[in-house]
């Protein structure tokens, strides 16, 4: 019978968001709080949270809005988005426009199936952006003649930076040489991250133009910009020779573009070539995400920082692409690591590799000549105008130095197109040039506007040119042009029509496992859902368009935002101030040292330099540490898994006088609320040290509690982890700092744009707000979510990963816990004392769960030999139990070999995972059934993820490193 | 796990081992190690002439998962090193104590080599962890 009673149509509220954010439903809260001994969920919180750091009441003073659903989030972010009134932008300087092919927007950046998933760690479920990203290095190898190419970096500005560490490392082997030359044509924000990088570490750049260049033995490396920020494109040859001499390196930065048609910069002689791939059809959104491309010789290809995909075979003998050469990465190598990067661009790596597919060679070659055929005839104009040309060889783009410079911005500004300000950093109204970059937009129309618009500066008619054909290779009489076939891999070459590239996109894409399938419940990853409405704004014109140095009058949306983000996270986290800037967590990190580091020089006691880590930290943190100029000592952890508070004494102690900094994660990488983290915070202030929170499990303390409140100075958070930016299978990330007071002159700023502290410790990105780009999906969460929402979150997060622990201890020992015996959001599980009684590993398990649909946890970090696992507060009950009976009915497969009733090494753990085609052969000589292999859960019939390779053989694949794909005639 | 380490072997703390043959010292890492590590995949020495110091780092191991420093256990120079060892690895992990050697010293001190642990007191050390 129907609800007869009278409905009130203003008490119809559409339901909140986080009702949908969050998995278990209150009924399912009920049974997971009963497991726990529980009946009330604030209770069982107030028992997992220290009390004396316990925020009971975090909507008090706050300035974060309540709650709300999708449509009012959406219309409220569209009026903020309208504010921003992007022109059109020619101003080149890294950043260009471009045209993502629909189909790319559609089928990968729109796609969960691409931007849900994880760092391919499990390579078997992983070989679609596996072998996307293969790709993506093969193009960039093809493009700089370089043989060995990573799967991304952050930004070109922090791939130079990348580039001179490398040098430096090389060069330190040898002899004493502190000294890197950079080219006086070198982008200014690149320029300012090399100052920033190369500070703490004693390097001294040395800038000139390159022919003036001081090559002596103390050089270590060389670094040149092609084409120059002037425009100039040159022959570096005999640049590149004088460094060799010396035994200095040298690096170049090309613009991709320009490369297509130039020699190989490998070619000649080059040994490091760095880029960014933005104008291989990525949106420039302000300044980001974009990924930077980064190729070197065979010879240094252990020291190449970040992901390097390389290929294997798998236990058929199969062709498999997994993660290569982890042991240069800074989770094996810690403080010895080149680098600290772990989350780079792989989403935008992604993109431009399908964007080179569907462009191929022919394609790429002709956007670059369209560029060029634009730019000649614009000088053609210019030169019979009178303007003063440079005689010099450019790609795209031109400047010019004339009175008339505030005329033309201005007409420029009325027909709407931005122009280069020149000198940069000056106002149009004293600008004394501009300066013009054509891009893969431009067209004969907009050429006729740009003529016009410099023939009205100086009141002269413009004449319409006449057609001009425009011989490429005569505009680059003294550089050197590419001249065989390239980009001949198949791959390349066969995906031409819509329909056959949407099918690889689809081919690849089926092959990896990402959250549309499943939970993957990465201990420290977070990965929590990503809402359609969260992401739907970074498709919109309004935020994709913008140049990162165009007007400031022209953002005021994206400031609206930056405003409102900057306010909502330092209330979070209980600080004064946020900068946004980095655009991962290792570089917020590094920022953050820096800040305290600067704090330290304010005082006049730039002596500290020591910086103390737990053992169970992050590899990042060691790694930054060094990066930031200190020297890092380890604190042991004690047997509960917590900071051993007398180790923590002694050696506070010891290096009281030069003491920089303590790095802690909260609550702790072993996933527990260390209950003593007010003392900890007081004794390293009591010797001179600040203390710098890892907020990779903020997800635990949102609206719980705040580091700010407990003693910490600066944190910073992970906004692909906590705040719904999606994982994109390895970036992009966002790693925003927060700061105390006392910090806040030295948050990082920009050599272009207002931006940052009275005191910055300069730019750690490219971009003055980072990847601004994909901000408004954090916007979003927060927005939607509000206090309680977001409250209701973490404590979720804190229930199921107890309700796991809870009916998971009986059959794997959690090894921490906190107080009252409850973990945090996350549970490490102790899979050694399995391997001592059956010689199964972790890895055999995480490749069995494969088999059961799931993505295995955090394997052997930070403890070896165990799981650690984090469900989030996104994963239903079900789906938390599915695995729960997963977890136990494997422990039972390993009691069968205990038993001696399954074989030790032929059993469906050791022999895990198993894919379709072995399982529906017709030889099938193991011990066990094709149903138990396959099918070890009856429901997984009706839903099946089929792991696309065997058992990847890893030793195999770092022996013979294979980085790319080499052409079969 | 049982290992077999040969009577004439002496081992540092570290794990490596040394042993006389004629005047010059054979060095390399015992097979407790490479079982740790795991398959070999990068081995990384110092060149012929090397000047080594008793405790210092002379060069490391990798496997997949792993990065080990491995260090002098005497002082002297590098007259040879197994070449096959850095083109394949294997030969490090199936022989570390025969094939798999890494590199023949010229010492600087013999007694060094009587100041290591002998191989019963390794196994012993390696029993007790």
């Amino acid at each position: 019978m129907l609800d007869e009673r009278p409905i009130e149509a203003s008490s119809i509220q559409p339901p909140q968001f986080f009702h949908r954010h969050i998995g278990p439903t209150a009924k399912d809260q009920a049974q997971m709080l009963a497991q726990l001994g529980h009946t009330d969920l604030e209770d069982f919180v107030q028992e997992v949270i220290p009390r004396d750091i316990f925020d009971r009441n975090p909507h008090l003073g706050s300035s974060i809005p309540e709650g709300c659903n999708e449509s009012e989030a959406l219309e409220e972010l569209q009026a903020i988005a309208d504010k921003n009134s992007p022109k059109r932008s020619l101003i080149g300087l890294g950043y260009h426009g471009t045209v993502m092919p629909s189909l790319i927007q559609r089928h990968v950046l729109e796609n969960p199936y691409w931007y849900t998933a994880y760092t391919p760690y499990q390579a078997e479920i992983s070989q679609g952006r596996l072998e996307a990203l293969f790709n993506f290095q093969t193009l960039i190898s093809e493009l700089t003649g370089l043989p060995i190419a990573n799967a991304s970096l952050l930004d070109e500005a922090t791939a130079a930076a990348e580039a001179m560490s490398l040098s430096f490392a090389v060069k330190r082997k040898g002899q004493q040489a502190s000294r890197f030359l950079v080219d006086i044509d070198v982008l200014p924000q690149t320029l300012a991250v090399l100052r920033t990088r190369a500070e703490p570490l004693g390097i001294i750049l040395d800038i000139s133009i390159p022919s003036d260049f001081n090559f002596g033995d103390d050089v270590f490396g060389m670094f040149l910009q092609l084409p120059g920020k002037s425009g100039q494109l040159w022959d570096p040859s005999f640049c590149i020779a004088a460094a060799h001499e010396v035994n200095a390196l040298a690096t170049v930065a090309i613009d991709p573009l320009a490369q297509v048609l130039m020699a190989p910069v490998g070619e000649l002689g080059v040994d490091i070539a760095i880029g960014s791939a933005q104008r291989f059809g990525v949106p420039m959104a302000f300044g980001g995400p974009h990924a930077a491309f980064f190729a070197t010789r065979e010879t240094f290809k252990r020291l190449v920082p970040g992901r390097l995909i390389g290929q294997s075979l798998d236990k058929e003998g199969q062709i498999a692409f997994r993660l290569a050469l982890q042991t240069r990465e800074q989770h094996i190598r810690r403080d010895k690591a080149t680098s600290n990067i772990c989350t780079a661009q792989v989403l935008l790596a992604v993109i431009a590799s399908f964007y080179a597919i569907h462009h191929g060679a022919e394609g790429l070659e002709l956007i670059a000549r369209r560029v060029i055929s634009l730019r000649v005839k614009f000088e053609d104009c210019l030169r019979e105008l009178g303007y003063p040309l440079e005689l010099i060889t450019r790609f795209d783009s031109i400047e010019i130095y004339c009175n008339q410079a505030p005329k033309v911005h201005e007409l420029a500004s009325l027909a709407g197109i931005n122009l280069r300000v020149l000198p940069l950093g000056s106002s149009v109204d004293k600008s004394k040039g501009f300066g013009v970059s054509f891009d893969e937009v431009s067209n004969d129309k907009e050429l006729n506007i740009l003529c016009q618009i410099v023939a009205e500066s100086i009141g002269k008619k413009f004449n319409p040119l006449q057609n001009k054909t425009v011989k490429i290779e005569d505009t680059f009489s003294d550089v050197p042009l590419r001249k065989s076939r390239w980009l001949k891999q198949s791959v390349f070459n066969i995906h031409r029509s819509e329909t056959d590239l949407l099918r690889y996109i689809s081919r690849l894409s089926t092959k990896d496992f990402s959250l549309v399938h499943g939970m993957i419940p990465l201990g420290s990853c977070t990965m929590k859902l990503n809402s359609a409405a969260e992401l739907a704004p970074i498709s919109w014109q309004k935020f994709a368009s913008l140049h990162p140095f165009a007007p400031l009058e022209q953002a005021e949306g994206y400031l609206h935002l930056f405003q409102d983000l900057e306010s909502w996270l330092s209330e979070l986290t209980g600080f004064a101030g946020v900068s946004l800037q980095p655009n991962a967590g290792s570089q917020g990190e590094f920022a953050g040292l820096l800040a305290i580091r600067k704090w330290h020089e304010s005082r006049n006691q730039s002596y500290r330099n020591i910086c103390l880590i737990p053992q169970s930290a992050h590899g990042t943190n060691p790694a930054s540490s060094v990066m930031a100029g200190m020297k890092v000592i380890s604190i042991l952890c004690d047997k509960h898994g917590n900071v051993d508070l007398n180790d923590l004494e002694i050696k506070a102690r010891e290096h009281a006088s030069d003491l920089a900094a303590l790095m802690v994660t909260y609550p702790s990488t072993h996933g527990v609320f260390e209950p003593k983290i007010r003392e900890i915070c007081e004794l390293i202030h009591s010797f001179g040290g600040q203390v710098y929170l890892d907020g990779a499990n903020f997800n635990a303390q949102v609206c719980l509690c705040k580091p700010g409140s407990y003693g910490v100075d600066v944190c910073h958070l992970n906004l692909h982890k906590t705040f719904c930016i999606p994982h994109g299978g390895g970036g992009p990330g966002i790693g925003p700092i927060a700061v105390a007071s006392h910090l806040l002159p030295f948050l990082p700023g920009h050599p272009l744009v207002q931006c940052g502290g009275s005191n910055s410790i300069g730019a750690v990105s490219a971009s003055p707000w980072g990847s601004a780009g994909i901000l408004p999906i954090s916007w979003m969460y927060l927005r939607m979510m509000g206090i309680k929402g977001l409250r209701k979150a973490s404590s979720i997060a804190l229930l199921s990963a107890n309700y796991i622990a809870s009916r998971l201890s009986p059959y794997y020992p959690v090894l921490f816990n906190g107080l009252e015996g409850l973990v945090a959001h996350e549970c490490i599980l102790d899979l050694r004392p399995i391997k001592r009684s059956s010689g199964i590993e972790v890895d055999d398990i995480a490749k069995r769960l494969m088999d059961f649909g799931f993505h295995a946890p955090t394997v052997s970090w930070p403890v070896t030999g165990t799981l650690m696992v984090e469900p989030t507060e996104s994963e239903s009950l079900q789906e938390i139990n599915r695995f729960c009976e997963a977890m136990i009915a494997i422990r039972a497969e390993v009691d069968e070999i205990i038993q001696g009733e399954s074989d030790s090494t032929n059993n469906p753990l050791r022999l895990a995972p198993h894919t379709l085609s072995v399982v529906t052969a017709d030889e099938w000589d193991r011990p066990y059934s094709r149903q138990k292999a396959a099918f070890p859960v009856p429901a997984l019939a009706q839903n099946k993820f089929w792991p696309a390779v065997s058992r990847i053989d890893n030793a195999y694949g770092d022996r013979n490193l294979v980085c790319t794909c080499s052409v079969f005639e | 796990m049982a290992f077999d380490f040969p009577k004439n072997f002496r081992f540092a703390d570290s794990h490596e081992y040394a042993l006389f043959e004629g005047d010059l010292v054979r060095v390399g890492i015992s097979a407790f190690a490479v079982d740790q590590l795991g398959d070999i995949v990068f081995v990384d020495l110092p060149d012929v002439g090397t000047v080594l110091t008793r405790g210092t780092s002379f060069g490391s191991v990798e496997s997949v998962k792993a990065v080990e420093e491995m260090y002098a256990p005497i002082s002297g120079e590098v007259v040879q090193r197994n070449d096959s060892v850095l083109s394949s690895p294997e030969d490090l992990q199936n022989d570390p104590h025969g094939e798999g050697w890494l590199l023949l010293i010229s010492p600087a001190e013999p007694a060094h080599v009587e100041e290591l642990m002998d191989a019963g007191s390794y196994a012993d050390k390696i029993a007790s962890n």
